[in-house]
């Protein structure tokens, strides 16, 4: 793919579409941002550093990324909540390959069922873009939190 | 090691302003006072961590090289833990020995000497006070005085030692050696699981907001573990209907082992009643989440081995971790998540053992729900600190409970010690 300000403005698009399902509350179209055999991570910058080869959260393929959100809608327990991206301008570069490499920078707040508010993450998505049949997907998005604290847990992506 | 620890035989330097009575049902109760009042938690610091209990410091494999340091924390206590040029590993307190600040400021590296910021005074890897800056003043004046000693001074030391590569630290000369304090169980366990060559895979920790000794409860509560768990029980990982049991260590029962084999499995009907197993076992999409491969001839593929004060070795299928929980502050706690593998592992073998470590970790499947559920205990319980836990699962005796997790045994041992070398006895 080429730098196109068309492109620019795509990856916009499926940046804010992608955040607004979580914020909303709708993680069942989530796995639609990734390719079929797509990577999801969540990993810290110290981790990156270290080259410890294991994240906090990480789902490999697209039945491990349908499975997180089949977890946290029937398994998991944590109290209610939800988040609000905040997402800088991406820096985009082309890949050789056809694809687009972008880092962006994020912060996340979280507000409890109770109205406690909190600024929750701040991190860099570092992400591999592909086109499939015209849509843009992830082929891989790992999100590398600044710090290596999760306050509390980690439930919903990123 | 005796029957019983008693508390400092030294006079106390702190007293709880209301002294605090333990109920005459013993270790089946547990005040709520214990997880709020600021008092206990000092008073913790004096009797526990610097009392005869050995802390876990670090893994040895954070410090191979000669030179190498890493700061960790015993309760609230900032340490510095060295591996010195004689091959030796030592620990001593981050506090200068002038004006208390810092001294490394960094939670690993590499130096040759350990030198404060503030006023460059200068120590070696052992902690002794090598320099001062301008001992000698300037110009003939000031200066320390003629009988400023450098031998005198010198970070706080710890004792340390280590066994198959975990490195321990205690405060107290009356703590008995460290192969005596964490008996024969806990020798065994950390034998199995850290004799071969290891390496750290993974590494974040989480902050939860509960005391540190609700953690300590959670890891020894094999009742909980699988009802409020839903993937344990649904995947067959870890259930009470599996062959399994919880061992405790003697003659203290502080130290726990609970243990599950998957294959043993026997299924019974009371799960069906429990929401935690109402996930429908079809759901996974990617099972490969769950590949393991067998690695111990004793058939265990779960163990949640507990120590006092603050220390957990987890090996849940193929996925080994190891949980530290450091208190800051009466209810907050920082639970530090260290995952291990082998040097020798295959690809695909340290590839499952990073899939595993989804299960567990601030996102993990199993565990997430503990990020929470021990401040839900921290918040319904306070100012209510004339009310007590009720523990009596499984009996009221805190023993081995061989062939039944389906017990809080574990639990009453922890306050069992605890209630030793707190003083807490009536």
């Amino acid at each position: 793919m080429e730098l196109t300000a068309d492109l620019r403005g795509r990856v916009d698009d499926l940046f804010c579409d992608y955040a607004y399902c979580i914020d909303d509350d709708n993680p069942e179209i989530w796995p639609d941002f990734f390719t079929d055999d797509g990577l999801y991570e969540v990993t810290t910058k110290e981790a990156d550093q270290r080259k410890l080869p294991m994240a906090i959260m990480r789902c490999k393929g697209m039945g491990q990324i349908r499975d997180r959100i089949t977890a946290l809608r029937k398994a998991n327990i944590f109290e209610d909540h939800h988040y609000t991206h905040i997402i800088s301008r991406p820096r985009l570069t082309a890949n050789g390959d056809g694809s687009v490499h972008a880092r962006t920078s994020i912060v996340v707040y979280r507000t409890m069922h109770d109205g406690k508010q909190e600024r929750f993450v701040v991190a860099t998505y570092d992400d591999e873009i592909v086109e499939q049949g015209g849509v843009l997907k992830f082929k891989k998005r790992r999100v590398v939190l600044d710090s290596r604290r999760v306050d509390v847990l980690l439930v919903y992506p990123i | 090691m005796p029957d019983t620890i008693a508390p400092p035989s030294a006079p106390s330097s702190f007293h709880l302003s209301e002294p605090l009575h333990w109920p005459a049902e013993g270790a089946t109760r547990v005040p709520y006072r214990v997880y709020h009042d600021p008092e206990i938690l000092r008073l913790e610091h004096e009797r526990i961590f610097r009392g005869p209990v050995w802390n876990y410091l670090c893994m040895s494999i954070e410090i191979p090289e000669k030179g190498d340091f890493k700061t960790t924390f015993v309760g609230e206590i900032p340490v510095i833990v060295t591996h010195n040029r004689d091959g030796q590993i030592y620990a001593m307190v981050n506090r200068c020995a002038h004006k208390g600040a810092l001294v490394c400021l960094t939670e690993r590296g590499n130096k040759q000497r350990l030198s404060c910021v503030y006023h460059s005074w200068n120590y070696d890897l052992t902690g002794q006070l090598r320099g001062v800056a301008f001992q000698d003043g300037l110009r003939g004046k000031g200066g320390m005085p003629d009988d400023f000693d450098l031998k005198k001074h010198r970070l706080e030391p710890l004792r340390v030692a280590v066994y198959n590569g975990i490195v321990f630290g205690t405060f107290s000369d009356e703590a008995p050696d460290l192969e005596t304090y964490l008996g024969p169980m806990v020798c065994e366990t950390i034998k199995r699981n850290f004799s071969r060559p290891h390496k750290i895979i993974g590494y974040h920790s989480q902050i939860i907001y509960n005391n540190w000794k609700l953690y300590a409860e959670n890891v020894r509560d094999s009742y909980h573990a699988t009802l409020l768990h839903t993937f344990y029980t649904t995947f067959k990982i870890n259930r009470l209907d599996m062959d399994g049991g919880m061992i405790l260590a003697d003659p203290i029962p502080w130290h726990s082992l609970s243990y599950a084999k998957r294959a043993t499995i026997q299924e019974d009907e009371g799960y069906k009643e429990v929401r935690s197993a109402q996930f429908d076992e079809n759901a996974l999409q990617g099972p490969e989440l769950l590949e393991s491969f067998h690695e111990f001839d004793d058939n265990i593929t779960h163990m949640i081995q507990s120590n006092f004060p603050n220390l957990t070795f987890q090996f849940t299928l193929n996925s080994l971790a190891v949980r530290h929980f450091v208190p800051k502050g009466p209810g907050k706690t920082e639970l530090h998540w260290y995952y291990i593998g082998y040097e020798d592992d295959t690809p695909e073998q340290e590839e499952m053992r990073i899939n595993q470590g989804n299960l567990t970790g601030a996102a993990g499947y199993v565990s997430l729900e503990d990020g929470c559920i021990n401040e839900f205990v921290q918040r319904g319980s306070h100012f209510s600190e004339d009310a007590n836990e009720f523990l009596e699962m499984g009996g009221k005796t805190a023993e081995t409970s061989e062939g039944s997790r389906a017990t809080e045994t574990s639990i009453r041992g922890f306050w069992t010690g605890y209630r030793q070398i707190m003083g807490f006895n009536d």
